[in-house]
């Protein structure tokens, strides 16, 4: 406790960061209390109402609440951050795993195979294959995850070609210590830390391109409130005369991300300082 | 003879979170024309620390000259503006480093950066500048000094990077040489033709040489007087000869101690000394070295010795000897 | 060198090879036959014509054959047909890649000319406010959607100078020019910019720690003159190695801000083909942006060669 209060108190901004997770996990766990209004709710005579005592930030052309919709929209964001960060990073940490520990051409093939994802941008991937396996929530997180393994198996391996050059390694192979306790025993705990900075890093930029994603029409399908969805809906026809569509699910957005990127960086410093500057 | 640099009540320190640390205190010197004198001391004593303030090349913040007086030449370098200072590094007072490999940088040519230095301080064309980088590399004997000087530092050995150094930092023959410890990350047979070219390019440029080793024998080999530094202070001081045969301090008598002898007994043991360095924010009240002196008496540890003449030419500060 | 090169080259051929098989794959274990999806989203009911789409798309045929035909097919610059329009695929791509390519130049462009910058001041003055500020304000930027960055913008616009600069024609001057292209290459160049900031400092913190920046300070050199001549060549080396990583993350952007303005190049193309199910399209358009992306590493690696004298004089 007193080494989070240490901590706490050398990297404020991280600080800020862990608050403004905590604030988005609750907000998309208890939605169903928080949210004024009901998300799916329309209302003809409320058709894009400025923010007001009802509608605190606006409603949308169908007169439904933004902000109560927000608060729902948060539980997508969340879905598909922790389910494509471990689904991704969990794949991709056991590639890597695996491929710095055995070697040999079962490495040569990841790496080549991570090569081959690496030369097409994560949208770009992401969209061909919500493309390909048609839109739902959970093809969305798919989609999210896949291009994500490559860099996570990347990193790890690294990591593991290093430790396994340690001399407590090399002492446990020469204790006559079997290759798979070796592995689960001493490596694998040593790829942790960088593994959670990883996946800390990442959760940022799985919102991102949900949002991306939904944006463009091809995430997380109706009725499901997605912040991303929000935006395309609104895009440019309603820009000037119900600038609350555009701002707010936003600027939602934004600070999420901002917040996980402020956490992120101060995880990094504490956990892996050679990462970072 | 007046002596080129004179050093006298320097001291630095170090704002840290973990308080102030006393890098150097109070440390005094000179030296002359053409004359080499040696400071001597295990790691973290402060040679270092000493060689940088010199240069005023301190990292500042945290680093910080708080006393003291710097002359080369009879200007005090601590009281020139940033300017001027920069002025005298490298055309007054020069530098050469530990590490040839890392101190040289790697993007650019060894004749380049010689001419940098050239050009920096004297006002000459380009191509008069790059031709004294040939004859400097040519000066420190570097074979085929015209290929050499365009190739890039990744190119040479060890030793000629370390010699490409000293023809940098004598391009502009500077009055004063600070080399901190130039031949440590050197092969030994490659050492000694380090060690010789500085000294005889101090004999005929007659540029005084401050060298900076841990390394006793080095010190035997080339140096006129040394001055021995424990925690940031001068604790010993004299000429070369002198205090190696008659050592005051039990500090250096425990260098001298540890050090192998050639053509010493079979049954002669090397001795170490016990203990390391204090950290230098968490000093001992009286002399630093009292903790592992095993001559030390009740006063070692209440009060700071002097350091005062107990030979002629020859001062140590030590309440004991 | 030249083996180097060589084997760069063949390793590209084979990283794209692929890439193709796996884009080739991944559009076709759709569930539900590309046929179907394309005949129902058609309007169509005769079973005939369902069949001449089989036909058409050479899906009656085995995979391998499918596949050699396509590769065949790129090789000669004959790409098929778009199923939406009906023009040859080639057709439809070419005049779409000047529009893109410049945007993409532009926004790299403004990505290194404000990122390398902003990095070496917040190197330099590492923990002074100004670098905290720059610092919040990177974060800021890699944490802003770029289409929302780009909505944005555009209501700036809007509001404060009555137009909408989105584009709707070809522009005539080079001011219109600057206004449809500067603008959004701006937007969609900020993310990278940040990224380069970023790396920048770090490189640059790095470099400053290195015993030749002290050898240069040992010289007499002035600030300036260190942080420039010794310091910030060191520093961009890493910064030039991610160039090839950085064109991958502008593509993403690429991909919303072109839809964020309207304007008709590549990356907004691939939306509307994975939208219109044109799959010939789709996996054209997605191998072009693989070569891009594989040809700029290769250029990236080349130049570097060139930059660094420690690999390009490698024994």
């Amino acid at each position: 406790m007193s080494e989070v209060l240490y901590y706490a108190r050398r990297y404020p901004l991280g600080v800020i960061g862990a608050l403004i997770l905590i604030v988005f996990v609750l907000t998309a766990v208890f939605a169903g209390v928080v949210a004024p209004l009901d998300p799916l709710t329309t209302n003809p005579r409320a058709s894009l109402a400025p923010p007001s005592s009802t509608y605190l930030m606006g409603a949308d052309m169908m007169g439904r609440d933004v902000l109560s919709r927000m608060i729902h929209g948060a539980r997508i964001s969340l879905a598909v951050a922790l389910g494509a960060t471990c689904i991704g990073s969990g794949l991709g940490a056991m590639l890597g795993l695996a491929s710095g520990y055995l070697g040999g051409w079962f490495d040569l093939i990841v790496q080549r195979v991570a090569e081959i994802m690496q030369s097409l941008p994560l949208l770009v991937m992401a969209l061909v294959i919500t493309a390909s396996l048609g839109p739902s929530l959970t093809n969305t997180i798919i989609a999210i995850a896949i291009p994500l393994v490559p860099n996570v198996a990347r990193v790890i391996r690294a990591n593991v070609l290093s430790l396994r050059e340690l001399n407590y390694v090399e002492a446990a192979r020469a204790v006559g210590m079997s290759q798979a306790r070796i592995a689960l025993v001493h490596v694998f705990p040593n790829t942790l830390a960088p593994l959670i900075v990883l996946a800390t890093a990442q959760l940022g930029s799985t919102i991102l391109t949900e949002a991306s994603l939904s944006f463009l029409g091809l995430g997380v399908p109706e009725p499901y409130p997605s912040w991303g969805r929000m935006l395309s809906e609104s895009a440019a026809e309603y820009m000037r005369s119900a600038p609350w569509l555009v701002i707010f699910p936003g600027l939602a957005i934004s600070l999420v991300v901002f917040g996980t990127n402020l956490f992120g960086d101060a995880l990094r410093d504490i956990l892996d300082p050679r990462q970072g500057d | 003879m007046a002596p080129v640099l004179e050093v006298s009540g320097l001291t630095t320190v170090f704002h840290t979170r973990g308080g102030i640390v006393r890098a150097v205190q109070d440390v005094s010197f000179s030296v002359e024309a053409g004359e080499t004198l040696a400071i001597v001391g295990e790691s973290g004593c402060g040679k270092t620390m000493t060689a940088l303030s010199l240069m005023r090349l301190i990292p500042s913040p945290p680093g910080q000259i708080t006393a003291g007086m710097v002359k080369v030449a009879g200007t005090d370098l601590l009281a020139l503006d940033e300017a001027s200072m920069r002025r005298m590094r490298g055309s007054q007072i020069a530098m050469i480093f530990q590490e040839p490999m890392t101190a040289l940088n790697p993007l650019l040519t060894v004749g380049r950066q010689i001419a940098e230095m050239v050009s920096l301080h004297e006002n000459v064309s380009r191509r008069a500048a790059n031709a004294r980088a040939v004859e400097m590399l040519h000066h420190v004997r570097i074979p085929a000094p015209e290929r050499r000087a365009r190739e890039y530092p990744h190119q040479m050995s060890g030793g000629m990077r370390q010699r490409a150094m000293i023809a940098m930092a004598l391009a502009c023959k500077p009055k004063v040489l600070i080399a901190d410890e130039p031949t440590t990350a050197l092969d030994v047979t490659i050492q000694a033709q380090v060690l010789d070219l500085i000294g005889d390019l101090r004999k005929e440029l007659g540029t005084a040489v401050v060298l900076i080793t841990h390394d006793l024998g080095v010190v035997a080999e080339t140096a006129d007087r040394m001055i021995v530094m424990y925690a940031g202070r001068k604790v010993e001081e004299g000429r070369t000869k002198d205090l190696f045969a008659d050592p005051c301090h039990p500090y250096l008598q425990g260098l001298l101690a540890s050090v192998p002898r050639f053509g010493g007994g079979e049954g002669e043991r090397l001795r170490e000394i016990p203990g390391i360095v204090p950290p230098l924010n968490d000093l001992p009240k009286g002399c630093a070295f009292a903790p592992r002196c095993q001559s030390a008496i009740g006063r070692c540890r209440d009060e700071v010795p002097p350091l005062e003449p107990k030979r002629p030419g020859h001062a140590a500060a030590c309440w004991v000897t | 060198m030249l083996d180097y090169i060589l084997r760069r080259i063949g390793l590209m051929v084979l990283t794209l090879f692929g890439v193709s098989v796996a884009i080739f794959l991944l559009l076709r274990i759709v569930p539900g036959n590309i046929a179907d999806i394309l005949f129902d989203s058609a309007g169509l009911v005769d079973p005939a014509e369902k069949q001449q789409i089989i036909t058409d798309l050479g899906l009656d045929q085995p995979l391998v054959t499918q596949y050699v035909h396509w590769i065949a097919g790129l090789a000669h610059g004959d790409l098929g047909y778009s199923y939406v329009s009906e023009k040859p695929v080639l057709d439809e791509v070419l005049p779409r890649i000047p529009i893109t390519a410049k945007l993409a130049g532009l926004a790299l462009l403004f990505a290194v000319c404000t990122g390398v910058p902003f990095g070496v001041i917040s190197a330099v003055r590492q923990n002074s406010w100004l670098d905290y500020v720059l610092r919040v304000i990177s974060l800021a930027a890699l944490s802003m959607p770029s289409f929302w960055l780009g909505l944005l913008v555009l209501m700036g616009f809007v509001n404060w100078f009555g137009i909408l600069p989105i584009y709707d024609k070809a522009p005539a001057t080079w001011g219109a020019a600057i206004l449809m292209f500067g603008v959004p290459a701006a937007t969609v160049g900020f993310r990278s910019s940040a990224l380069i900031m970023r790396l920048t400092r770090s490189s640059m913190l790095e470099v400053l720690r290195q015993d030749y920046v002290r050898t240069a300070r040992s010289k007499g050199l002035s600030e300036p003159a260190v942080t420039f001549i010794h310091a910030l060549r060191n520093a961009v080396l890493p910064v030039i190695t991610t160039i090839g990583i950085e064109t991958a993350f502008l593509f993403g952007g690429l991909i919303v801000t072109e839809t964020v303005f309207n304007i008709p190049g590549v990356a907004r193309f691939l939306v509307e083909a994975i939208r219109w199910r044109d799959y010939p399209m789709v996996q054209n358009l997605v191998m072009f942006i693989a070569i891009v992306v594989v040809l700029v590493n290769l250029i990236v690696d080349l130049a570097y060669m060139f930059v660094d004298p420690r690999i390009r004089l490698r024994a």
